[in-house]
């Protein structure tokens, strides 16, 4: 018997912007993007901490996290906001976007960050980005 | 082991527990739906607690989620640890959502709030069997009120949440936004009003012609036989302002409910919409997949055609 | 006010001229203006402010940058000193604009990272160390937390014996556009409309010398506006600050002339081109018809420009300098009175000195090579750029129209609502979404992004980085001051200020001012005020 109340899984990412920056023109975009695309986006604004983006990632249970970031300020807020995750035994792939040196994307990768996106990303990589870590 | 992977029976077990990983991750199932999302609300239903359930709706940017959000900061300073379902429209062109209540919420919400933000995932159907759902989980998991806030356009989104044991209106100053409440049958489902944005001008207007619609209530059917009149009210929910008195009316509306018996009455109503839904939605199906079998150019009016069709649908 | 040929003669032959040929690069001398009435210098100043534009002076080139300790740029000012020069601007670290503390753990990574860090008078003493305060104007771009600023700096003159009376300078206080652009606000609209009023009415008495107010588009645009909404809401805010002024009381003409402007000068030419003289217009015309000036300083719409930071690409970033050079040059057709020229690897970091110099460089190209200031709006006159001018005025005179009814037939509450409504938000967004999609789809070409983009693979130019010492050393600085300090002294200060908050009618500035001079910090002195004003949360309009 079919089942009448069966959806396919949505995709569903946590947006947020970590810190003091303000700078949130690239993160709305992504938002539309990523909705554009048929995933649902819990936006959670401006000046958000590692606790507070982990308790909405927790009752939201997102499957990926994404955090813009234009202040240079990646190099100490993206591994707070992993061992943060981790101290709450969430193992949700994070997702960084904004101004990132290459020299800097690298050692993200290796601390444990999930994808980078530069400025200017087109919208398919953004995409793609997303749905790669969600499925890996 | 990730939570994500746990079997349906330890999620719940660990969500009576108090671990809200769990409770986050059996709402996506409930909303996904399936043998799952039955199996959860089965197991979620034995567990129920009793929460008392409270719906908040009114037009785009009344102030609900602002509203709910001041009530996250009151409840939990009262010792109380609310469960709220923050209710957004899906796009219908691409099926995504961009979810933004939290915002309102998340910076005043006190200890042991959980906030969940749902898509009306655009089958409106979706919503009416998934809330219920989601609502049982919060329940059993200890959470106490369970608030479910939706815009209130959109014949599902008011139906969700009338059903709830109290229906909060939403309506800013302003004689157009009570006409506009009237014509999506708002004021019908309201146990109470809240005339939000009070410090704005022709909040007093507003207010006298609410209390005009329910004086005509024996016309219109919004007073109820026990004499039970909707409480109007004022707040400026963006300070908090006059949100103490909403939570103090929901609890005068609670203790109405139980004194003059209608708790249980509104519950059996609860109940009878939650099994109407399921069984419309699996007739729904089974019709449509009846549909696709049939011969449809059989030489039939589509009159006779439709009654074959539906006879031999319920044969089976 | 007339506009004949002969007063724009007297006037300009009344005006100073810069002893430099004013000729073509082939020896052809050329007429100091063509065209039609009303010319430059003449109401509504579409044309320019002045008679002879940049033949009396050329547009200050102002680059704003700094980073690391106050005596980190305490060197650079002394070392600007002797050179020649009389502005000193200073860039402020995120966790200074935003009222935080170096030790505050919001501010972990941020100290001294994009400005100088502020956190007690301590700094801003070590800042301005042996420098004359009142031989220099001081520009400080700094919003939510202004208030603190302006009275520290009142502060470290008295120290060194400069009556606050003879200080000159600028400072932001743009408070409208963060609500709707920048983001870096604290308390919510209202509240914050307060404190700028205190500092217009504080500044009107005591410091002459001192502009309250930079209204400020640049943000705007950055945040995805179009070029139409940058003037438009620009504009709009500078039409809300002037309501609440009157509203005080205060003499139009006197604090009408103290009001200055900041546009962006974006990549697509004859729009801002007419975006800039579409400013002057609707300012004078709103100015002297709406808000009854008489004074025609209190009508000028005086601005700084600044290259567009968004429109630098990541992506072989030296194609850059070209866009850079293309939107300085938009600037000075545009008759601005002074430019900042971005760098060329802003899009990657920040600007390293060998690119901020370059970019320098390239506005004294426009300025010193093209011939572009021989000739006061050389471009008056032509259909297409009188067209679009004509065209910003109308789209931004609707927007007008929606904010005032908005308010009732206030522009200032229609800001309000228009900020609570998510209106300006969510026209920015919108604008910037279109824009995005119309790249992705290549309808839209960007240089070596979406179109020739072979060369992009290059490796980085060489970035500036920035090492964390700087936070380390702020932080105990910043424990030594609040150890040797009179703390008694200090909670009565901040419990004053909290209680001038209370009561709308108390000007805010003298408990502030005594309060830093005690030395609170820069969040002690926010939270004083936090604690009666709450905080502003942006609600979700994506």
């Amino acid at each position: 018997m079919p089942d009448p109340s069966t959806s396919s899984p949505k995709i569903r990412v946590v947006l947020a912007k970590l810190g003091l920056d303000g700078h949130d023109r690239g993160i709305k975009v992504v938002a539309r993007i990523l909705r554009d695309a048929g995933m649902e986006v819990i936006y959670l604004g401006l000046r958000q901490t590692t606790a507070s983006i982990v308790a909405a990632a927790e009752q939201e249970d997102a499957d990926a996290i994404g955090l813009s970031m234009h202040n240079a300020g990646h190099l100490t807020l993206a591994p707070a906001m992993l061992a943060a995750l981790d101290e709450a035994e969430l193992d949700i792939p994070v997702i960084i976007g904004g101004i990132v040196p290459d020299d800097d994307v690298e050692v993200l990768l290796v601390t444990g960050v999930a994808a980078v996106l530069g400025p200017g990303a087109p919208a398919a990589d953004v995409v793609a980005a997303v749905r790669d870590v969600v499925v890996s | 082991m990730s939570v994500r992977n746990l079997p349906v029976e330890e999620l719940v077990a660990r969500a009576l527990e108090g671990n809200r990983r769990a409770v986050g991750r059996l709402l996506t199932l409930v909303e996904r739906g399936g043998t799952d999302a039955d199996e959860i609300a089965d197991l979620a239903h034995q567990q129920a607690r009793g929460a008392h359930i409270v719906g908040i709706t009114g037009a785009p940017g009344a102030g609900k989620s602002t509203l709910t959000g001041q009530l996250t900061r009151l409840l939990p300073e009262m010792g109380v640890a609310p469960a709220v379902l923050a209710v957004d429209p899906s796009s219908p062109l691409t099926g995504g959502a961009i979810l933004g209540d939290r915002i309102r919420m998340d910076n005043i919400a006190g200890e042991g709030t959980f906030i969940r933000s749902v898509a009306t995932r655009g089958h409106a159907g979706g919503l009416a069997l998934s809330v219920p759902g989601c609502v049982r989980v919060f329940d059993a998991a200890g959470f106490d009120p369970v608030i479910i806030e939706t815009v209130g356009v959109g014949q599902v989104e008011v139906d969700v949440v009338a059903a709830a044991d109290t229906t909060v209106v939403v309506v800013n100053p302003g004689w157009g936004d009570a006409v506009q409440a009237n014509k999506a049958g708002l004021l019908e489902v309201a146990d109470i009003f809240v005339i939000n944005k009070a410090d704005r001008p022709g909040a007093s207007d507003t207010r006298r012609d609410l209390e005009l619609m329910l004086d005509l209530s024996h016309v219109s059917g919004l007073e109820d036989d026990s004499g039970y009149r909707p409480p109007i009210l004022m707040t400026t929910a963006t300070d908090g302002e006059g949100v103490a008195a909403v939570w103090d009316s929901v609890l005068a509306h609670r203790e109405h409910l139980t004194s003059s018996g209608q708790l249980s009455t509104r519950q059996a109503a609860r109940l009878r919409y939650e099994i109407t839904n399921r069984v419309e939605a699996q007739l729904h199906v089974e019709a449509s997949a009846a549909i696709d079998r049939a011969d449809l150019s059989e030489a039939l009016s589509p009159i006779k055609l439709a009654a074959q069709i539906t006879d031999r649908l319920l044969r089976d | 006010m007339t506009s004949s040929h002969d007063d724009w003669q007297a006037a300009f032959d009344a005006s100073p001229q810069r002893d430099a040929p004013f000729e073509t690069m082939s020896g052809v001398e050329v007429e100091a203006v063509y065209g039609d009435a009303p010319y430059p210098g003449q109401y509504p100043y579409t044309r320019g402010l002045f008679p002879a534009g940049y033949r009396s002076r050329l547009w200050t080139m102002r680059m704003f940058a700094g980073f690391g300790t106050a005596e980190d740029t305490n060197a650079r000012f002394k070392e600007l000193l002797r050179h020649g020069g009389t502005g000193l601007s200073t860039a402020f670290d995120m966790p200074t604009l935003m009222g935080r503390d170096s030790d505050s753990s919001w501010s972990l990574g941020e100290v001294g990272r994009a400005g100088v860090a502020i956190d007690t008078l301590s700094d801003m003493e070590d800042l301005f160390a042996d420098i004359e305060l009142d031989k220099v104007s001081t520009s400080m771009t700094i919003n939510g937390p202004a208030a603190s600023m302006l009275a520290m700096y009142v502060a470290v003159g008295e120290k060194n014996g400069v009556a606050r009376g003879h200080l000159a300078g600028t400072i932001q206080n743009d408070i409208l556009k963060e609500y709707q652009a920048q983001k870096e606000y604290i308390y919510p609209p209202r509240p914050s409309m307060r404190i700028v009023t205190d500092m217009v009415k504080f500044t009107t008495a005591e410091m002459p010398r001192w502009h309250p107010i930079s209204i400020s588009g640049y943000h705007i645009r950055e945040a995805g506006s179009t070029a139409a909404q940058e003037l438009a809401f620009t504009l709009a805010n500078g039409f809300a600050y002037v309501e609440a002024a009157l509203a005080e009381g205060q003499d139009i003409d006197e604090f009408g002339r103290r009001l200055s402007f900041f546009f962006n000068s974006h990549i697509d030419f004859f729009e801002e081109i007419g975006k800039f003289r579409a400013a002057r217009r609707i300012w004078a015309r709103w100015m002297k018809e709406r808000y009854g000036a008489t004074d025609e300083r209190a009508m000028m719409c005086r601005f700084h420009t600044q290259t567009a930071g968004v429109s630098l690409t990541a992506q072989q970033p030296e194609i850059n300098i070209a866009r850079v050079a293309l939107q300085a040059l938009a600037g000075a057709l545009g008759g601005t009175q002074s430019l900042h020229t971005d760098s060329y690897d802003e899009a990657l970091a920040l600007p390293s000195e060998k690119a901020a110099r370059i970019a320098l460089r390239t506005q004294q190209v426009v300025a010193h090579e093209t011939g572009v200031a021989n000739v006061a709006d050389p471009l008056g006159g032509a259909p297409y750029v009188e067209w679009m001018t004509d065209e910003m005025e109308r789209q931004a005179e609707a927007v007008f129209a929606h904010l005032d009814e908005l308010g009732n037939g206030s522009i200032l509450e229609g800001c309000y609502t228009g900020i609570e409504n998510g209106y300006f938000v969510g026209e920015i967004a919108d604008s910037a979404y279109r824009f995005e999609r119309e790249v992705n789809a290549d309808r839209r070409i960007i240089v070596g992004v979406n179109a020739f983009t072979e060369g992009t693979e290059d490796d980085d130019p060489n970035l500036l980085r920035i090492d964390a010492e700087t936070e380390a050393y702020q932080l105990k600085r910043l424990e030594t001051v609040k150890h040797d300090r009179d703390s008694a002294a200090v909670a009565n200060a901040l419990d004053q200020i909290t209680t001038d908050a209370q009561d709308p009618t108390i000007n805010l500035m003298p408990s502030i001012i005594d309060a830093v001079r005690v030395y609170a910090t820069e969040e002690e002195v926010a939270m004083a005020m936090e604690k009666v004003f709450g905080t502003y949360v942006e609600q979700a309009i994506v």
